[in-house]
């Protein structure tokens, strides 16, 4: 690819549970008890997916990276302090609630006007990537959304390989059942995959690479779009149940672990 | 990779460690550096016709770090803040109500001294007479004014740091970069230069590995170092450059605390601040404070010169919740989140050079406790305000960063300053603890009340010097035979000593209701989140085998605050695990042996390391 790829990567944010989250109503609707109190994380997903698009607009001369991020606007500047260290990007920012009260479809809309008004936005070299799932809401429907609204009609989800081959060939390596693979291969852009955990490790942070993108985020953070996102109706919000019981037990036979892990879900 | 390929960078100032100190010189000078009309005061030296590039890099994950059971007069903060209003920062209130409490052992498992067990004795007898006396308590009847923190508030160190940092990167003019551990001072001819960062792609010891990146170089006229007592940079300037003459770092106290949910039947108010004494140990200071939203924020500090060599934290941490005083409000409750920090307690005396050619020193680190009011957040903002107003007159007079600039615009400043002054009055404020616990008591009193003038004497010496062998401690009490089966035991069950040994010396077991009552490890786990970046080197590690090996007191594992100290099985040296520590720092003046070279030193070297973030609201 001559003139290199646009990658544009979707991230959410989402709370770093150092303390136990809690749904609570308010005025605007449901959302999480001091979700303004926790520091954020990008989601873990997403992260994998930034790290694949940086690597691959390395390894393809000409390529840029847009992060396109929604959040709450004071929280999406914390995490980018940390997220901004770890590989270039140029950030697009949507200043909305991240606790995960939402509709896939609405933030999908939303993740996708923003990425259409990306000046010099060329869909002829566009790969969306993104997270398979989401941290905060586990549908896994928001990237295929994304790409339909865009007009991106070859997906791939569970993505955890992407090699380019002679002529532009994208040869993608998609989880399936039974921890097996399902090989692809797609002629070029435009494309979309959501990732799994691809096959990098998080970049270290590198100050320099903070400061060269700290010079775009800032003012991406100031002018961040606010998004007004409709709620849906819920029957009820309730934590998914938590049970500890620690225990210290050394050296104790793999069998014995393995019939208590079943037992324990048999249970 | 070699040393030369190792990246530099440059900035106007370049600081480590983001707590309210640094918090407080941010605030400052950010403000400071834009005039009425939107102009810049200064412009960057290294990227010319930009503003001065403003650097700071923290340790921890996120801006929340810290652990503090704060309550505070507040004075420096208000002053940044004329206008503040505790509802713009999560878990911050007002003080409302407040009490000192003396605590009574109703176990009669503590060590106390003759004279205190008299004096219980006659406070027993007149229990139904005094205010909380049929609680194994007495509530006193006056607060003295140095110890009084009304009008003051509450708040989450956490919580604040995080509010602060969220205004200072708002203006634009510095940035705060988490999650990257400054490994020390750069130092050329004497002066600082800049610092290193920490290497990453490293295995536990250090050694590259293929994702090697080494540290990078960031140079700065003016590096500004506010990372607290256990901060590697800091520490390492001490090392570097000596302490000023006469001056120690020998006092120390672990703080560890918890975020409780109040039960529905606890009364007390929002703004509710009670101090306690007397227990778990009678020199254990206590607190509990009553935040918004029915949480509480409660602790102990468990002092360097308690002499007990298998203390804990943790287990005097439950026993101060269960003393039935406390455990009337509490027993119901959850527990939010948990943490622990190691607290410089030698005050103005533990001053280190506050600055050089290139640096100065802010906050904890530079010696601004005050150990007579108990209070530390404040003036270490106070610190960083002072600084900053330093920094700016040069920058408006365009002088350097050198020693004779910073002594006249930020030490002068300093020593001029209501921080110094009240540091002055603090000084000698404990110097009777180490005598024993009353005489600490009134030690503290005679300075309080005649504001510094007269004060009891100490002995000063390295925390390592403090404490009597187990069996010496437990002489009368539990056989040295006994010991050395149960030191045996512990060893091959990997476990520390101190819970054997305090059921051996009649403390109660505690009963885990499995939410506010927990194991120390439930407490790790449901208490917060330890964060451990890979890629990072071991940033505790002992620097002598063999002193490991010689050793029988190892109260760095005793003292470990999450249990990422522990035995080694095959004995020696303690084993590490960097997934367990909040970089508390308690294993650097716990460790009860010098180190062969330096005496003044113990045998653990505390060095740069990601992570520490526990909790977001302590």
């Amino acid at each position: 690819m001559s003139d290199g790829y646009q990658i544009v990567v979707c991230g959410g944010i989402v709370p770093d549970p150092l303390q136990t989250l809690e749904p609570v109503h308010g005025p605007a609707g449901w959302g999480l008890k001091n979700e303004l109190m926790l520091p954020a994380i990008l989601d873990p997903w997403s992260g994998h997916a930034l790290y694949e698009a940086a690597n691959l607009a390395k390894a393809a001369a000409g390529s840029k990276v847009w992060l396109v991020s929604m959040g709450p606007k004071a929280k999406l500047q914390q995490v980018m302090m940390t997220v901004a260290q770890k590989a270039a990007f140029e950030l697009i920012a949507l200043d909305a609630p991240a606790g995960g009260f939402t509709e896939a479809g609405d933030v999908a809309a939303a993740l996708a006007e923003a990425i259409e008004a990306i000046p010099g936005l060329d869909k002829s070299r566009l790969l969306l990537f993104g997270g398979w799932q989401s941290a905060s809401r586990g549908a896994g429907a928001t990237m295929q959304i994304v790409g339909e609204k865009l007009g991106v009609v070859d997906q791939f989800q569970g993505v955890d390989k992407l090699t380019i081959e002679d002529g532009g060939v994208l040869r993608v390596l998609e989880r399936v059942e039974g921890g097996s693979y399902q090989e692809s291969t797609v002629s070029g852009p435009p494309a979309l995959f959501g990732w799994a955990t691809g096959e990098l490790p998080e970049p270290p942070n590198n100050p320099q690479v903070g400061m060269a993108n700290m010079r775009l985020v800032m003012p991406a953070l100031q002018k961040a779009k606010p998004v007004q996102l409709a709620q849906p109706a819920f029957g009820s919000v309730q934590l998914p149940c938590q049970k500890r019981e620690t225990r210290i037990v050394k050296d104790t036979p793999v069998e014995a672990i393995a019939r208590e892990i079943v037992d324990w879900i048999n249970a | 990779m070699t040393d030369t390929e190792r990246a530099s960078m440059d900035a106007d100032i370049v600081c480590v460690g983001f707590g309210p100190a640094m918090g407080g010189f941010l605030t400052t000078l950010t403000r400071g550096l834009v005039a009425e009309d939107g102009s810049l005061l200064a412009e960057s030296k290294v990227m010319p016709g930009a503003p001065p590039q403003i650097i700071c890099y923290e340790r921890a994950d996120d801006t929340c770090f810290g652990v503090s059971g704060v309550v505070s007069r507040a004075r420096a903060i208000t002053a940044s803040f004329p206008d503040f209003d505790p509802a713009q920062v999560p878990m911050a209130a007002k003080v409302a109500q407040e009490k000192v409490v003396y605590l009574l052992d109703p176990r009669g498992a503590s060590r106390r001294q003759g004279v205190l067990r008299f004096k219980d004795t006659l406070l027993r007898a007149a229990g139904p007479l005094l205010p909380a006396g049929g609680e194994d308590a007495v509530e006193l009847p006056y607060i003295p004014p140095f110890l009084r923190k009304e009008p003051g508030y509450v708040f989450s160190i956490g919580q604040f740091n995080q509010w602060v940092g969220a205004q200072v990167m708002g203006t634009g003019l510095a940035q705060i970069w988490p999650a990257m551990p400054a490994a020390g001072a750069l130092i050329e001819d004497g002066k600082v230069v800049g610092v290193r960062l920490a290497d990453q792609g490293v295995d536990k010891k250090g050694n590259p590995e293929a994702a090697y990146m080494p540290g990078m170089d960031i140079k700065a006229a003016l590096t500004v170092v506010g990372d607290g007592p256990a901060g590697p940079v800091g520490r390492g300037l001490d090392q570097a450059l000596g302490l000023p003459p006469g001056n120690f770092q020998y006092d120390w106290a672990l703080g560890m605390k918890m975020v409780v949910d109040l039960p529905s039947s606890c009364d007390l108010p929002e703004g509710f601040v009670l101090h306690t004494f007397g227990y778990p140990e009678p020199d254990i200071f206590g607190f509990l404070y009553v935040l918004p939203g029915r949480v509480a924020s409660l602790g102990v500090f468990v002092p360097s010169w308690l002499r007990a060599p298998a203390r804990t934290g943790y287990r005097y941490l439950q026993h101060f919740i269960t003393h039935p005083y406390l455990y009337k409000h509490l027993k119901g409750g959850r527990m939010r989140s948990w943490g622990a920090k190691s607290l410089l307690e030698a005050g103005r005396r533990g001053e280190p050079r506050l600055a050089g050619d290139g640096f100065a020193r802010i906050g904890e680190g530079s010696g601004t406790t005050n150990v007579l009011t108990g209070s530390g957040v404040d003036e270490a903002w106070a610190s960083g305000v002072l600084l900053a107003e330093g920094v700016l007159e040069l920058y408006k007079a365009d002088k350097p960063f050198t020693k004779e600039n910073l002594d006249a615009a930020y030490v002068a400043r300093r020593r001029a300053s209501t921080l110094d002054q009240e540091a002055r009055v603090a000084e000698k404020a404990r110097d009777g603890f180490s005598q024993g616990f009353v005489q600490g008591l009134a030690g503290m009193t005679l300075t309080g009340f005649t504001k510094g003038k007269y004060n009891l004497s100490g002995r000063h010496r390295p925390p390592h010097e403090n404490v009597p062998s187990i069996e010496e401690y437990y002489a009368g009490m539990i056989p040295a035979e006994e010991i050395k089966a149960v030191r045996a035991r512990c060893e091959a069950a990997g476990e520390s000593l101190h819970d054997a040994l305090m059921d051996r010396a009649g403390w109660p077991k505690i009963e885990y209701d499995g939410q506010l009552l927990v194991s120390h490890q439930d407490a790790l786990l449901l208490g917060g989140k330890v964060q451990a970046a890979p890629g990072y080197a071991d940033h505790v590690a002992f620097v002598d085998r063999d002193t490991c090996n010689n050793c029988n007191t190892k109260i760095c594992i005793e003292m470990c605050s999450g249990q990422a100290i522990t035995t080694n099985p095959e004995g020696g040296v303690p084993l590490f695990d960097r997934e367990k520590c909040v970089h508390c720092g308690a294993c650097i003046w716990n460790c009860s042996k010098p180190r062969p070279r330096d005496r003044n030193r113990s045998n653990v070297d505390f060095n740069a390391g990601a992570g520490g973030l526990h909790s977001a609201e302590n």
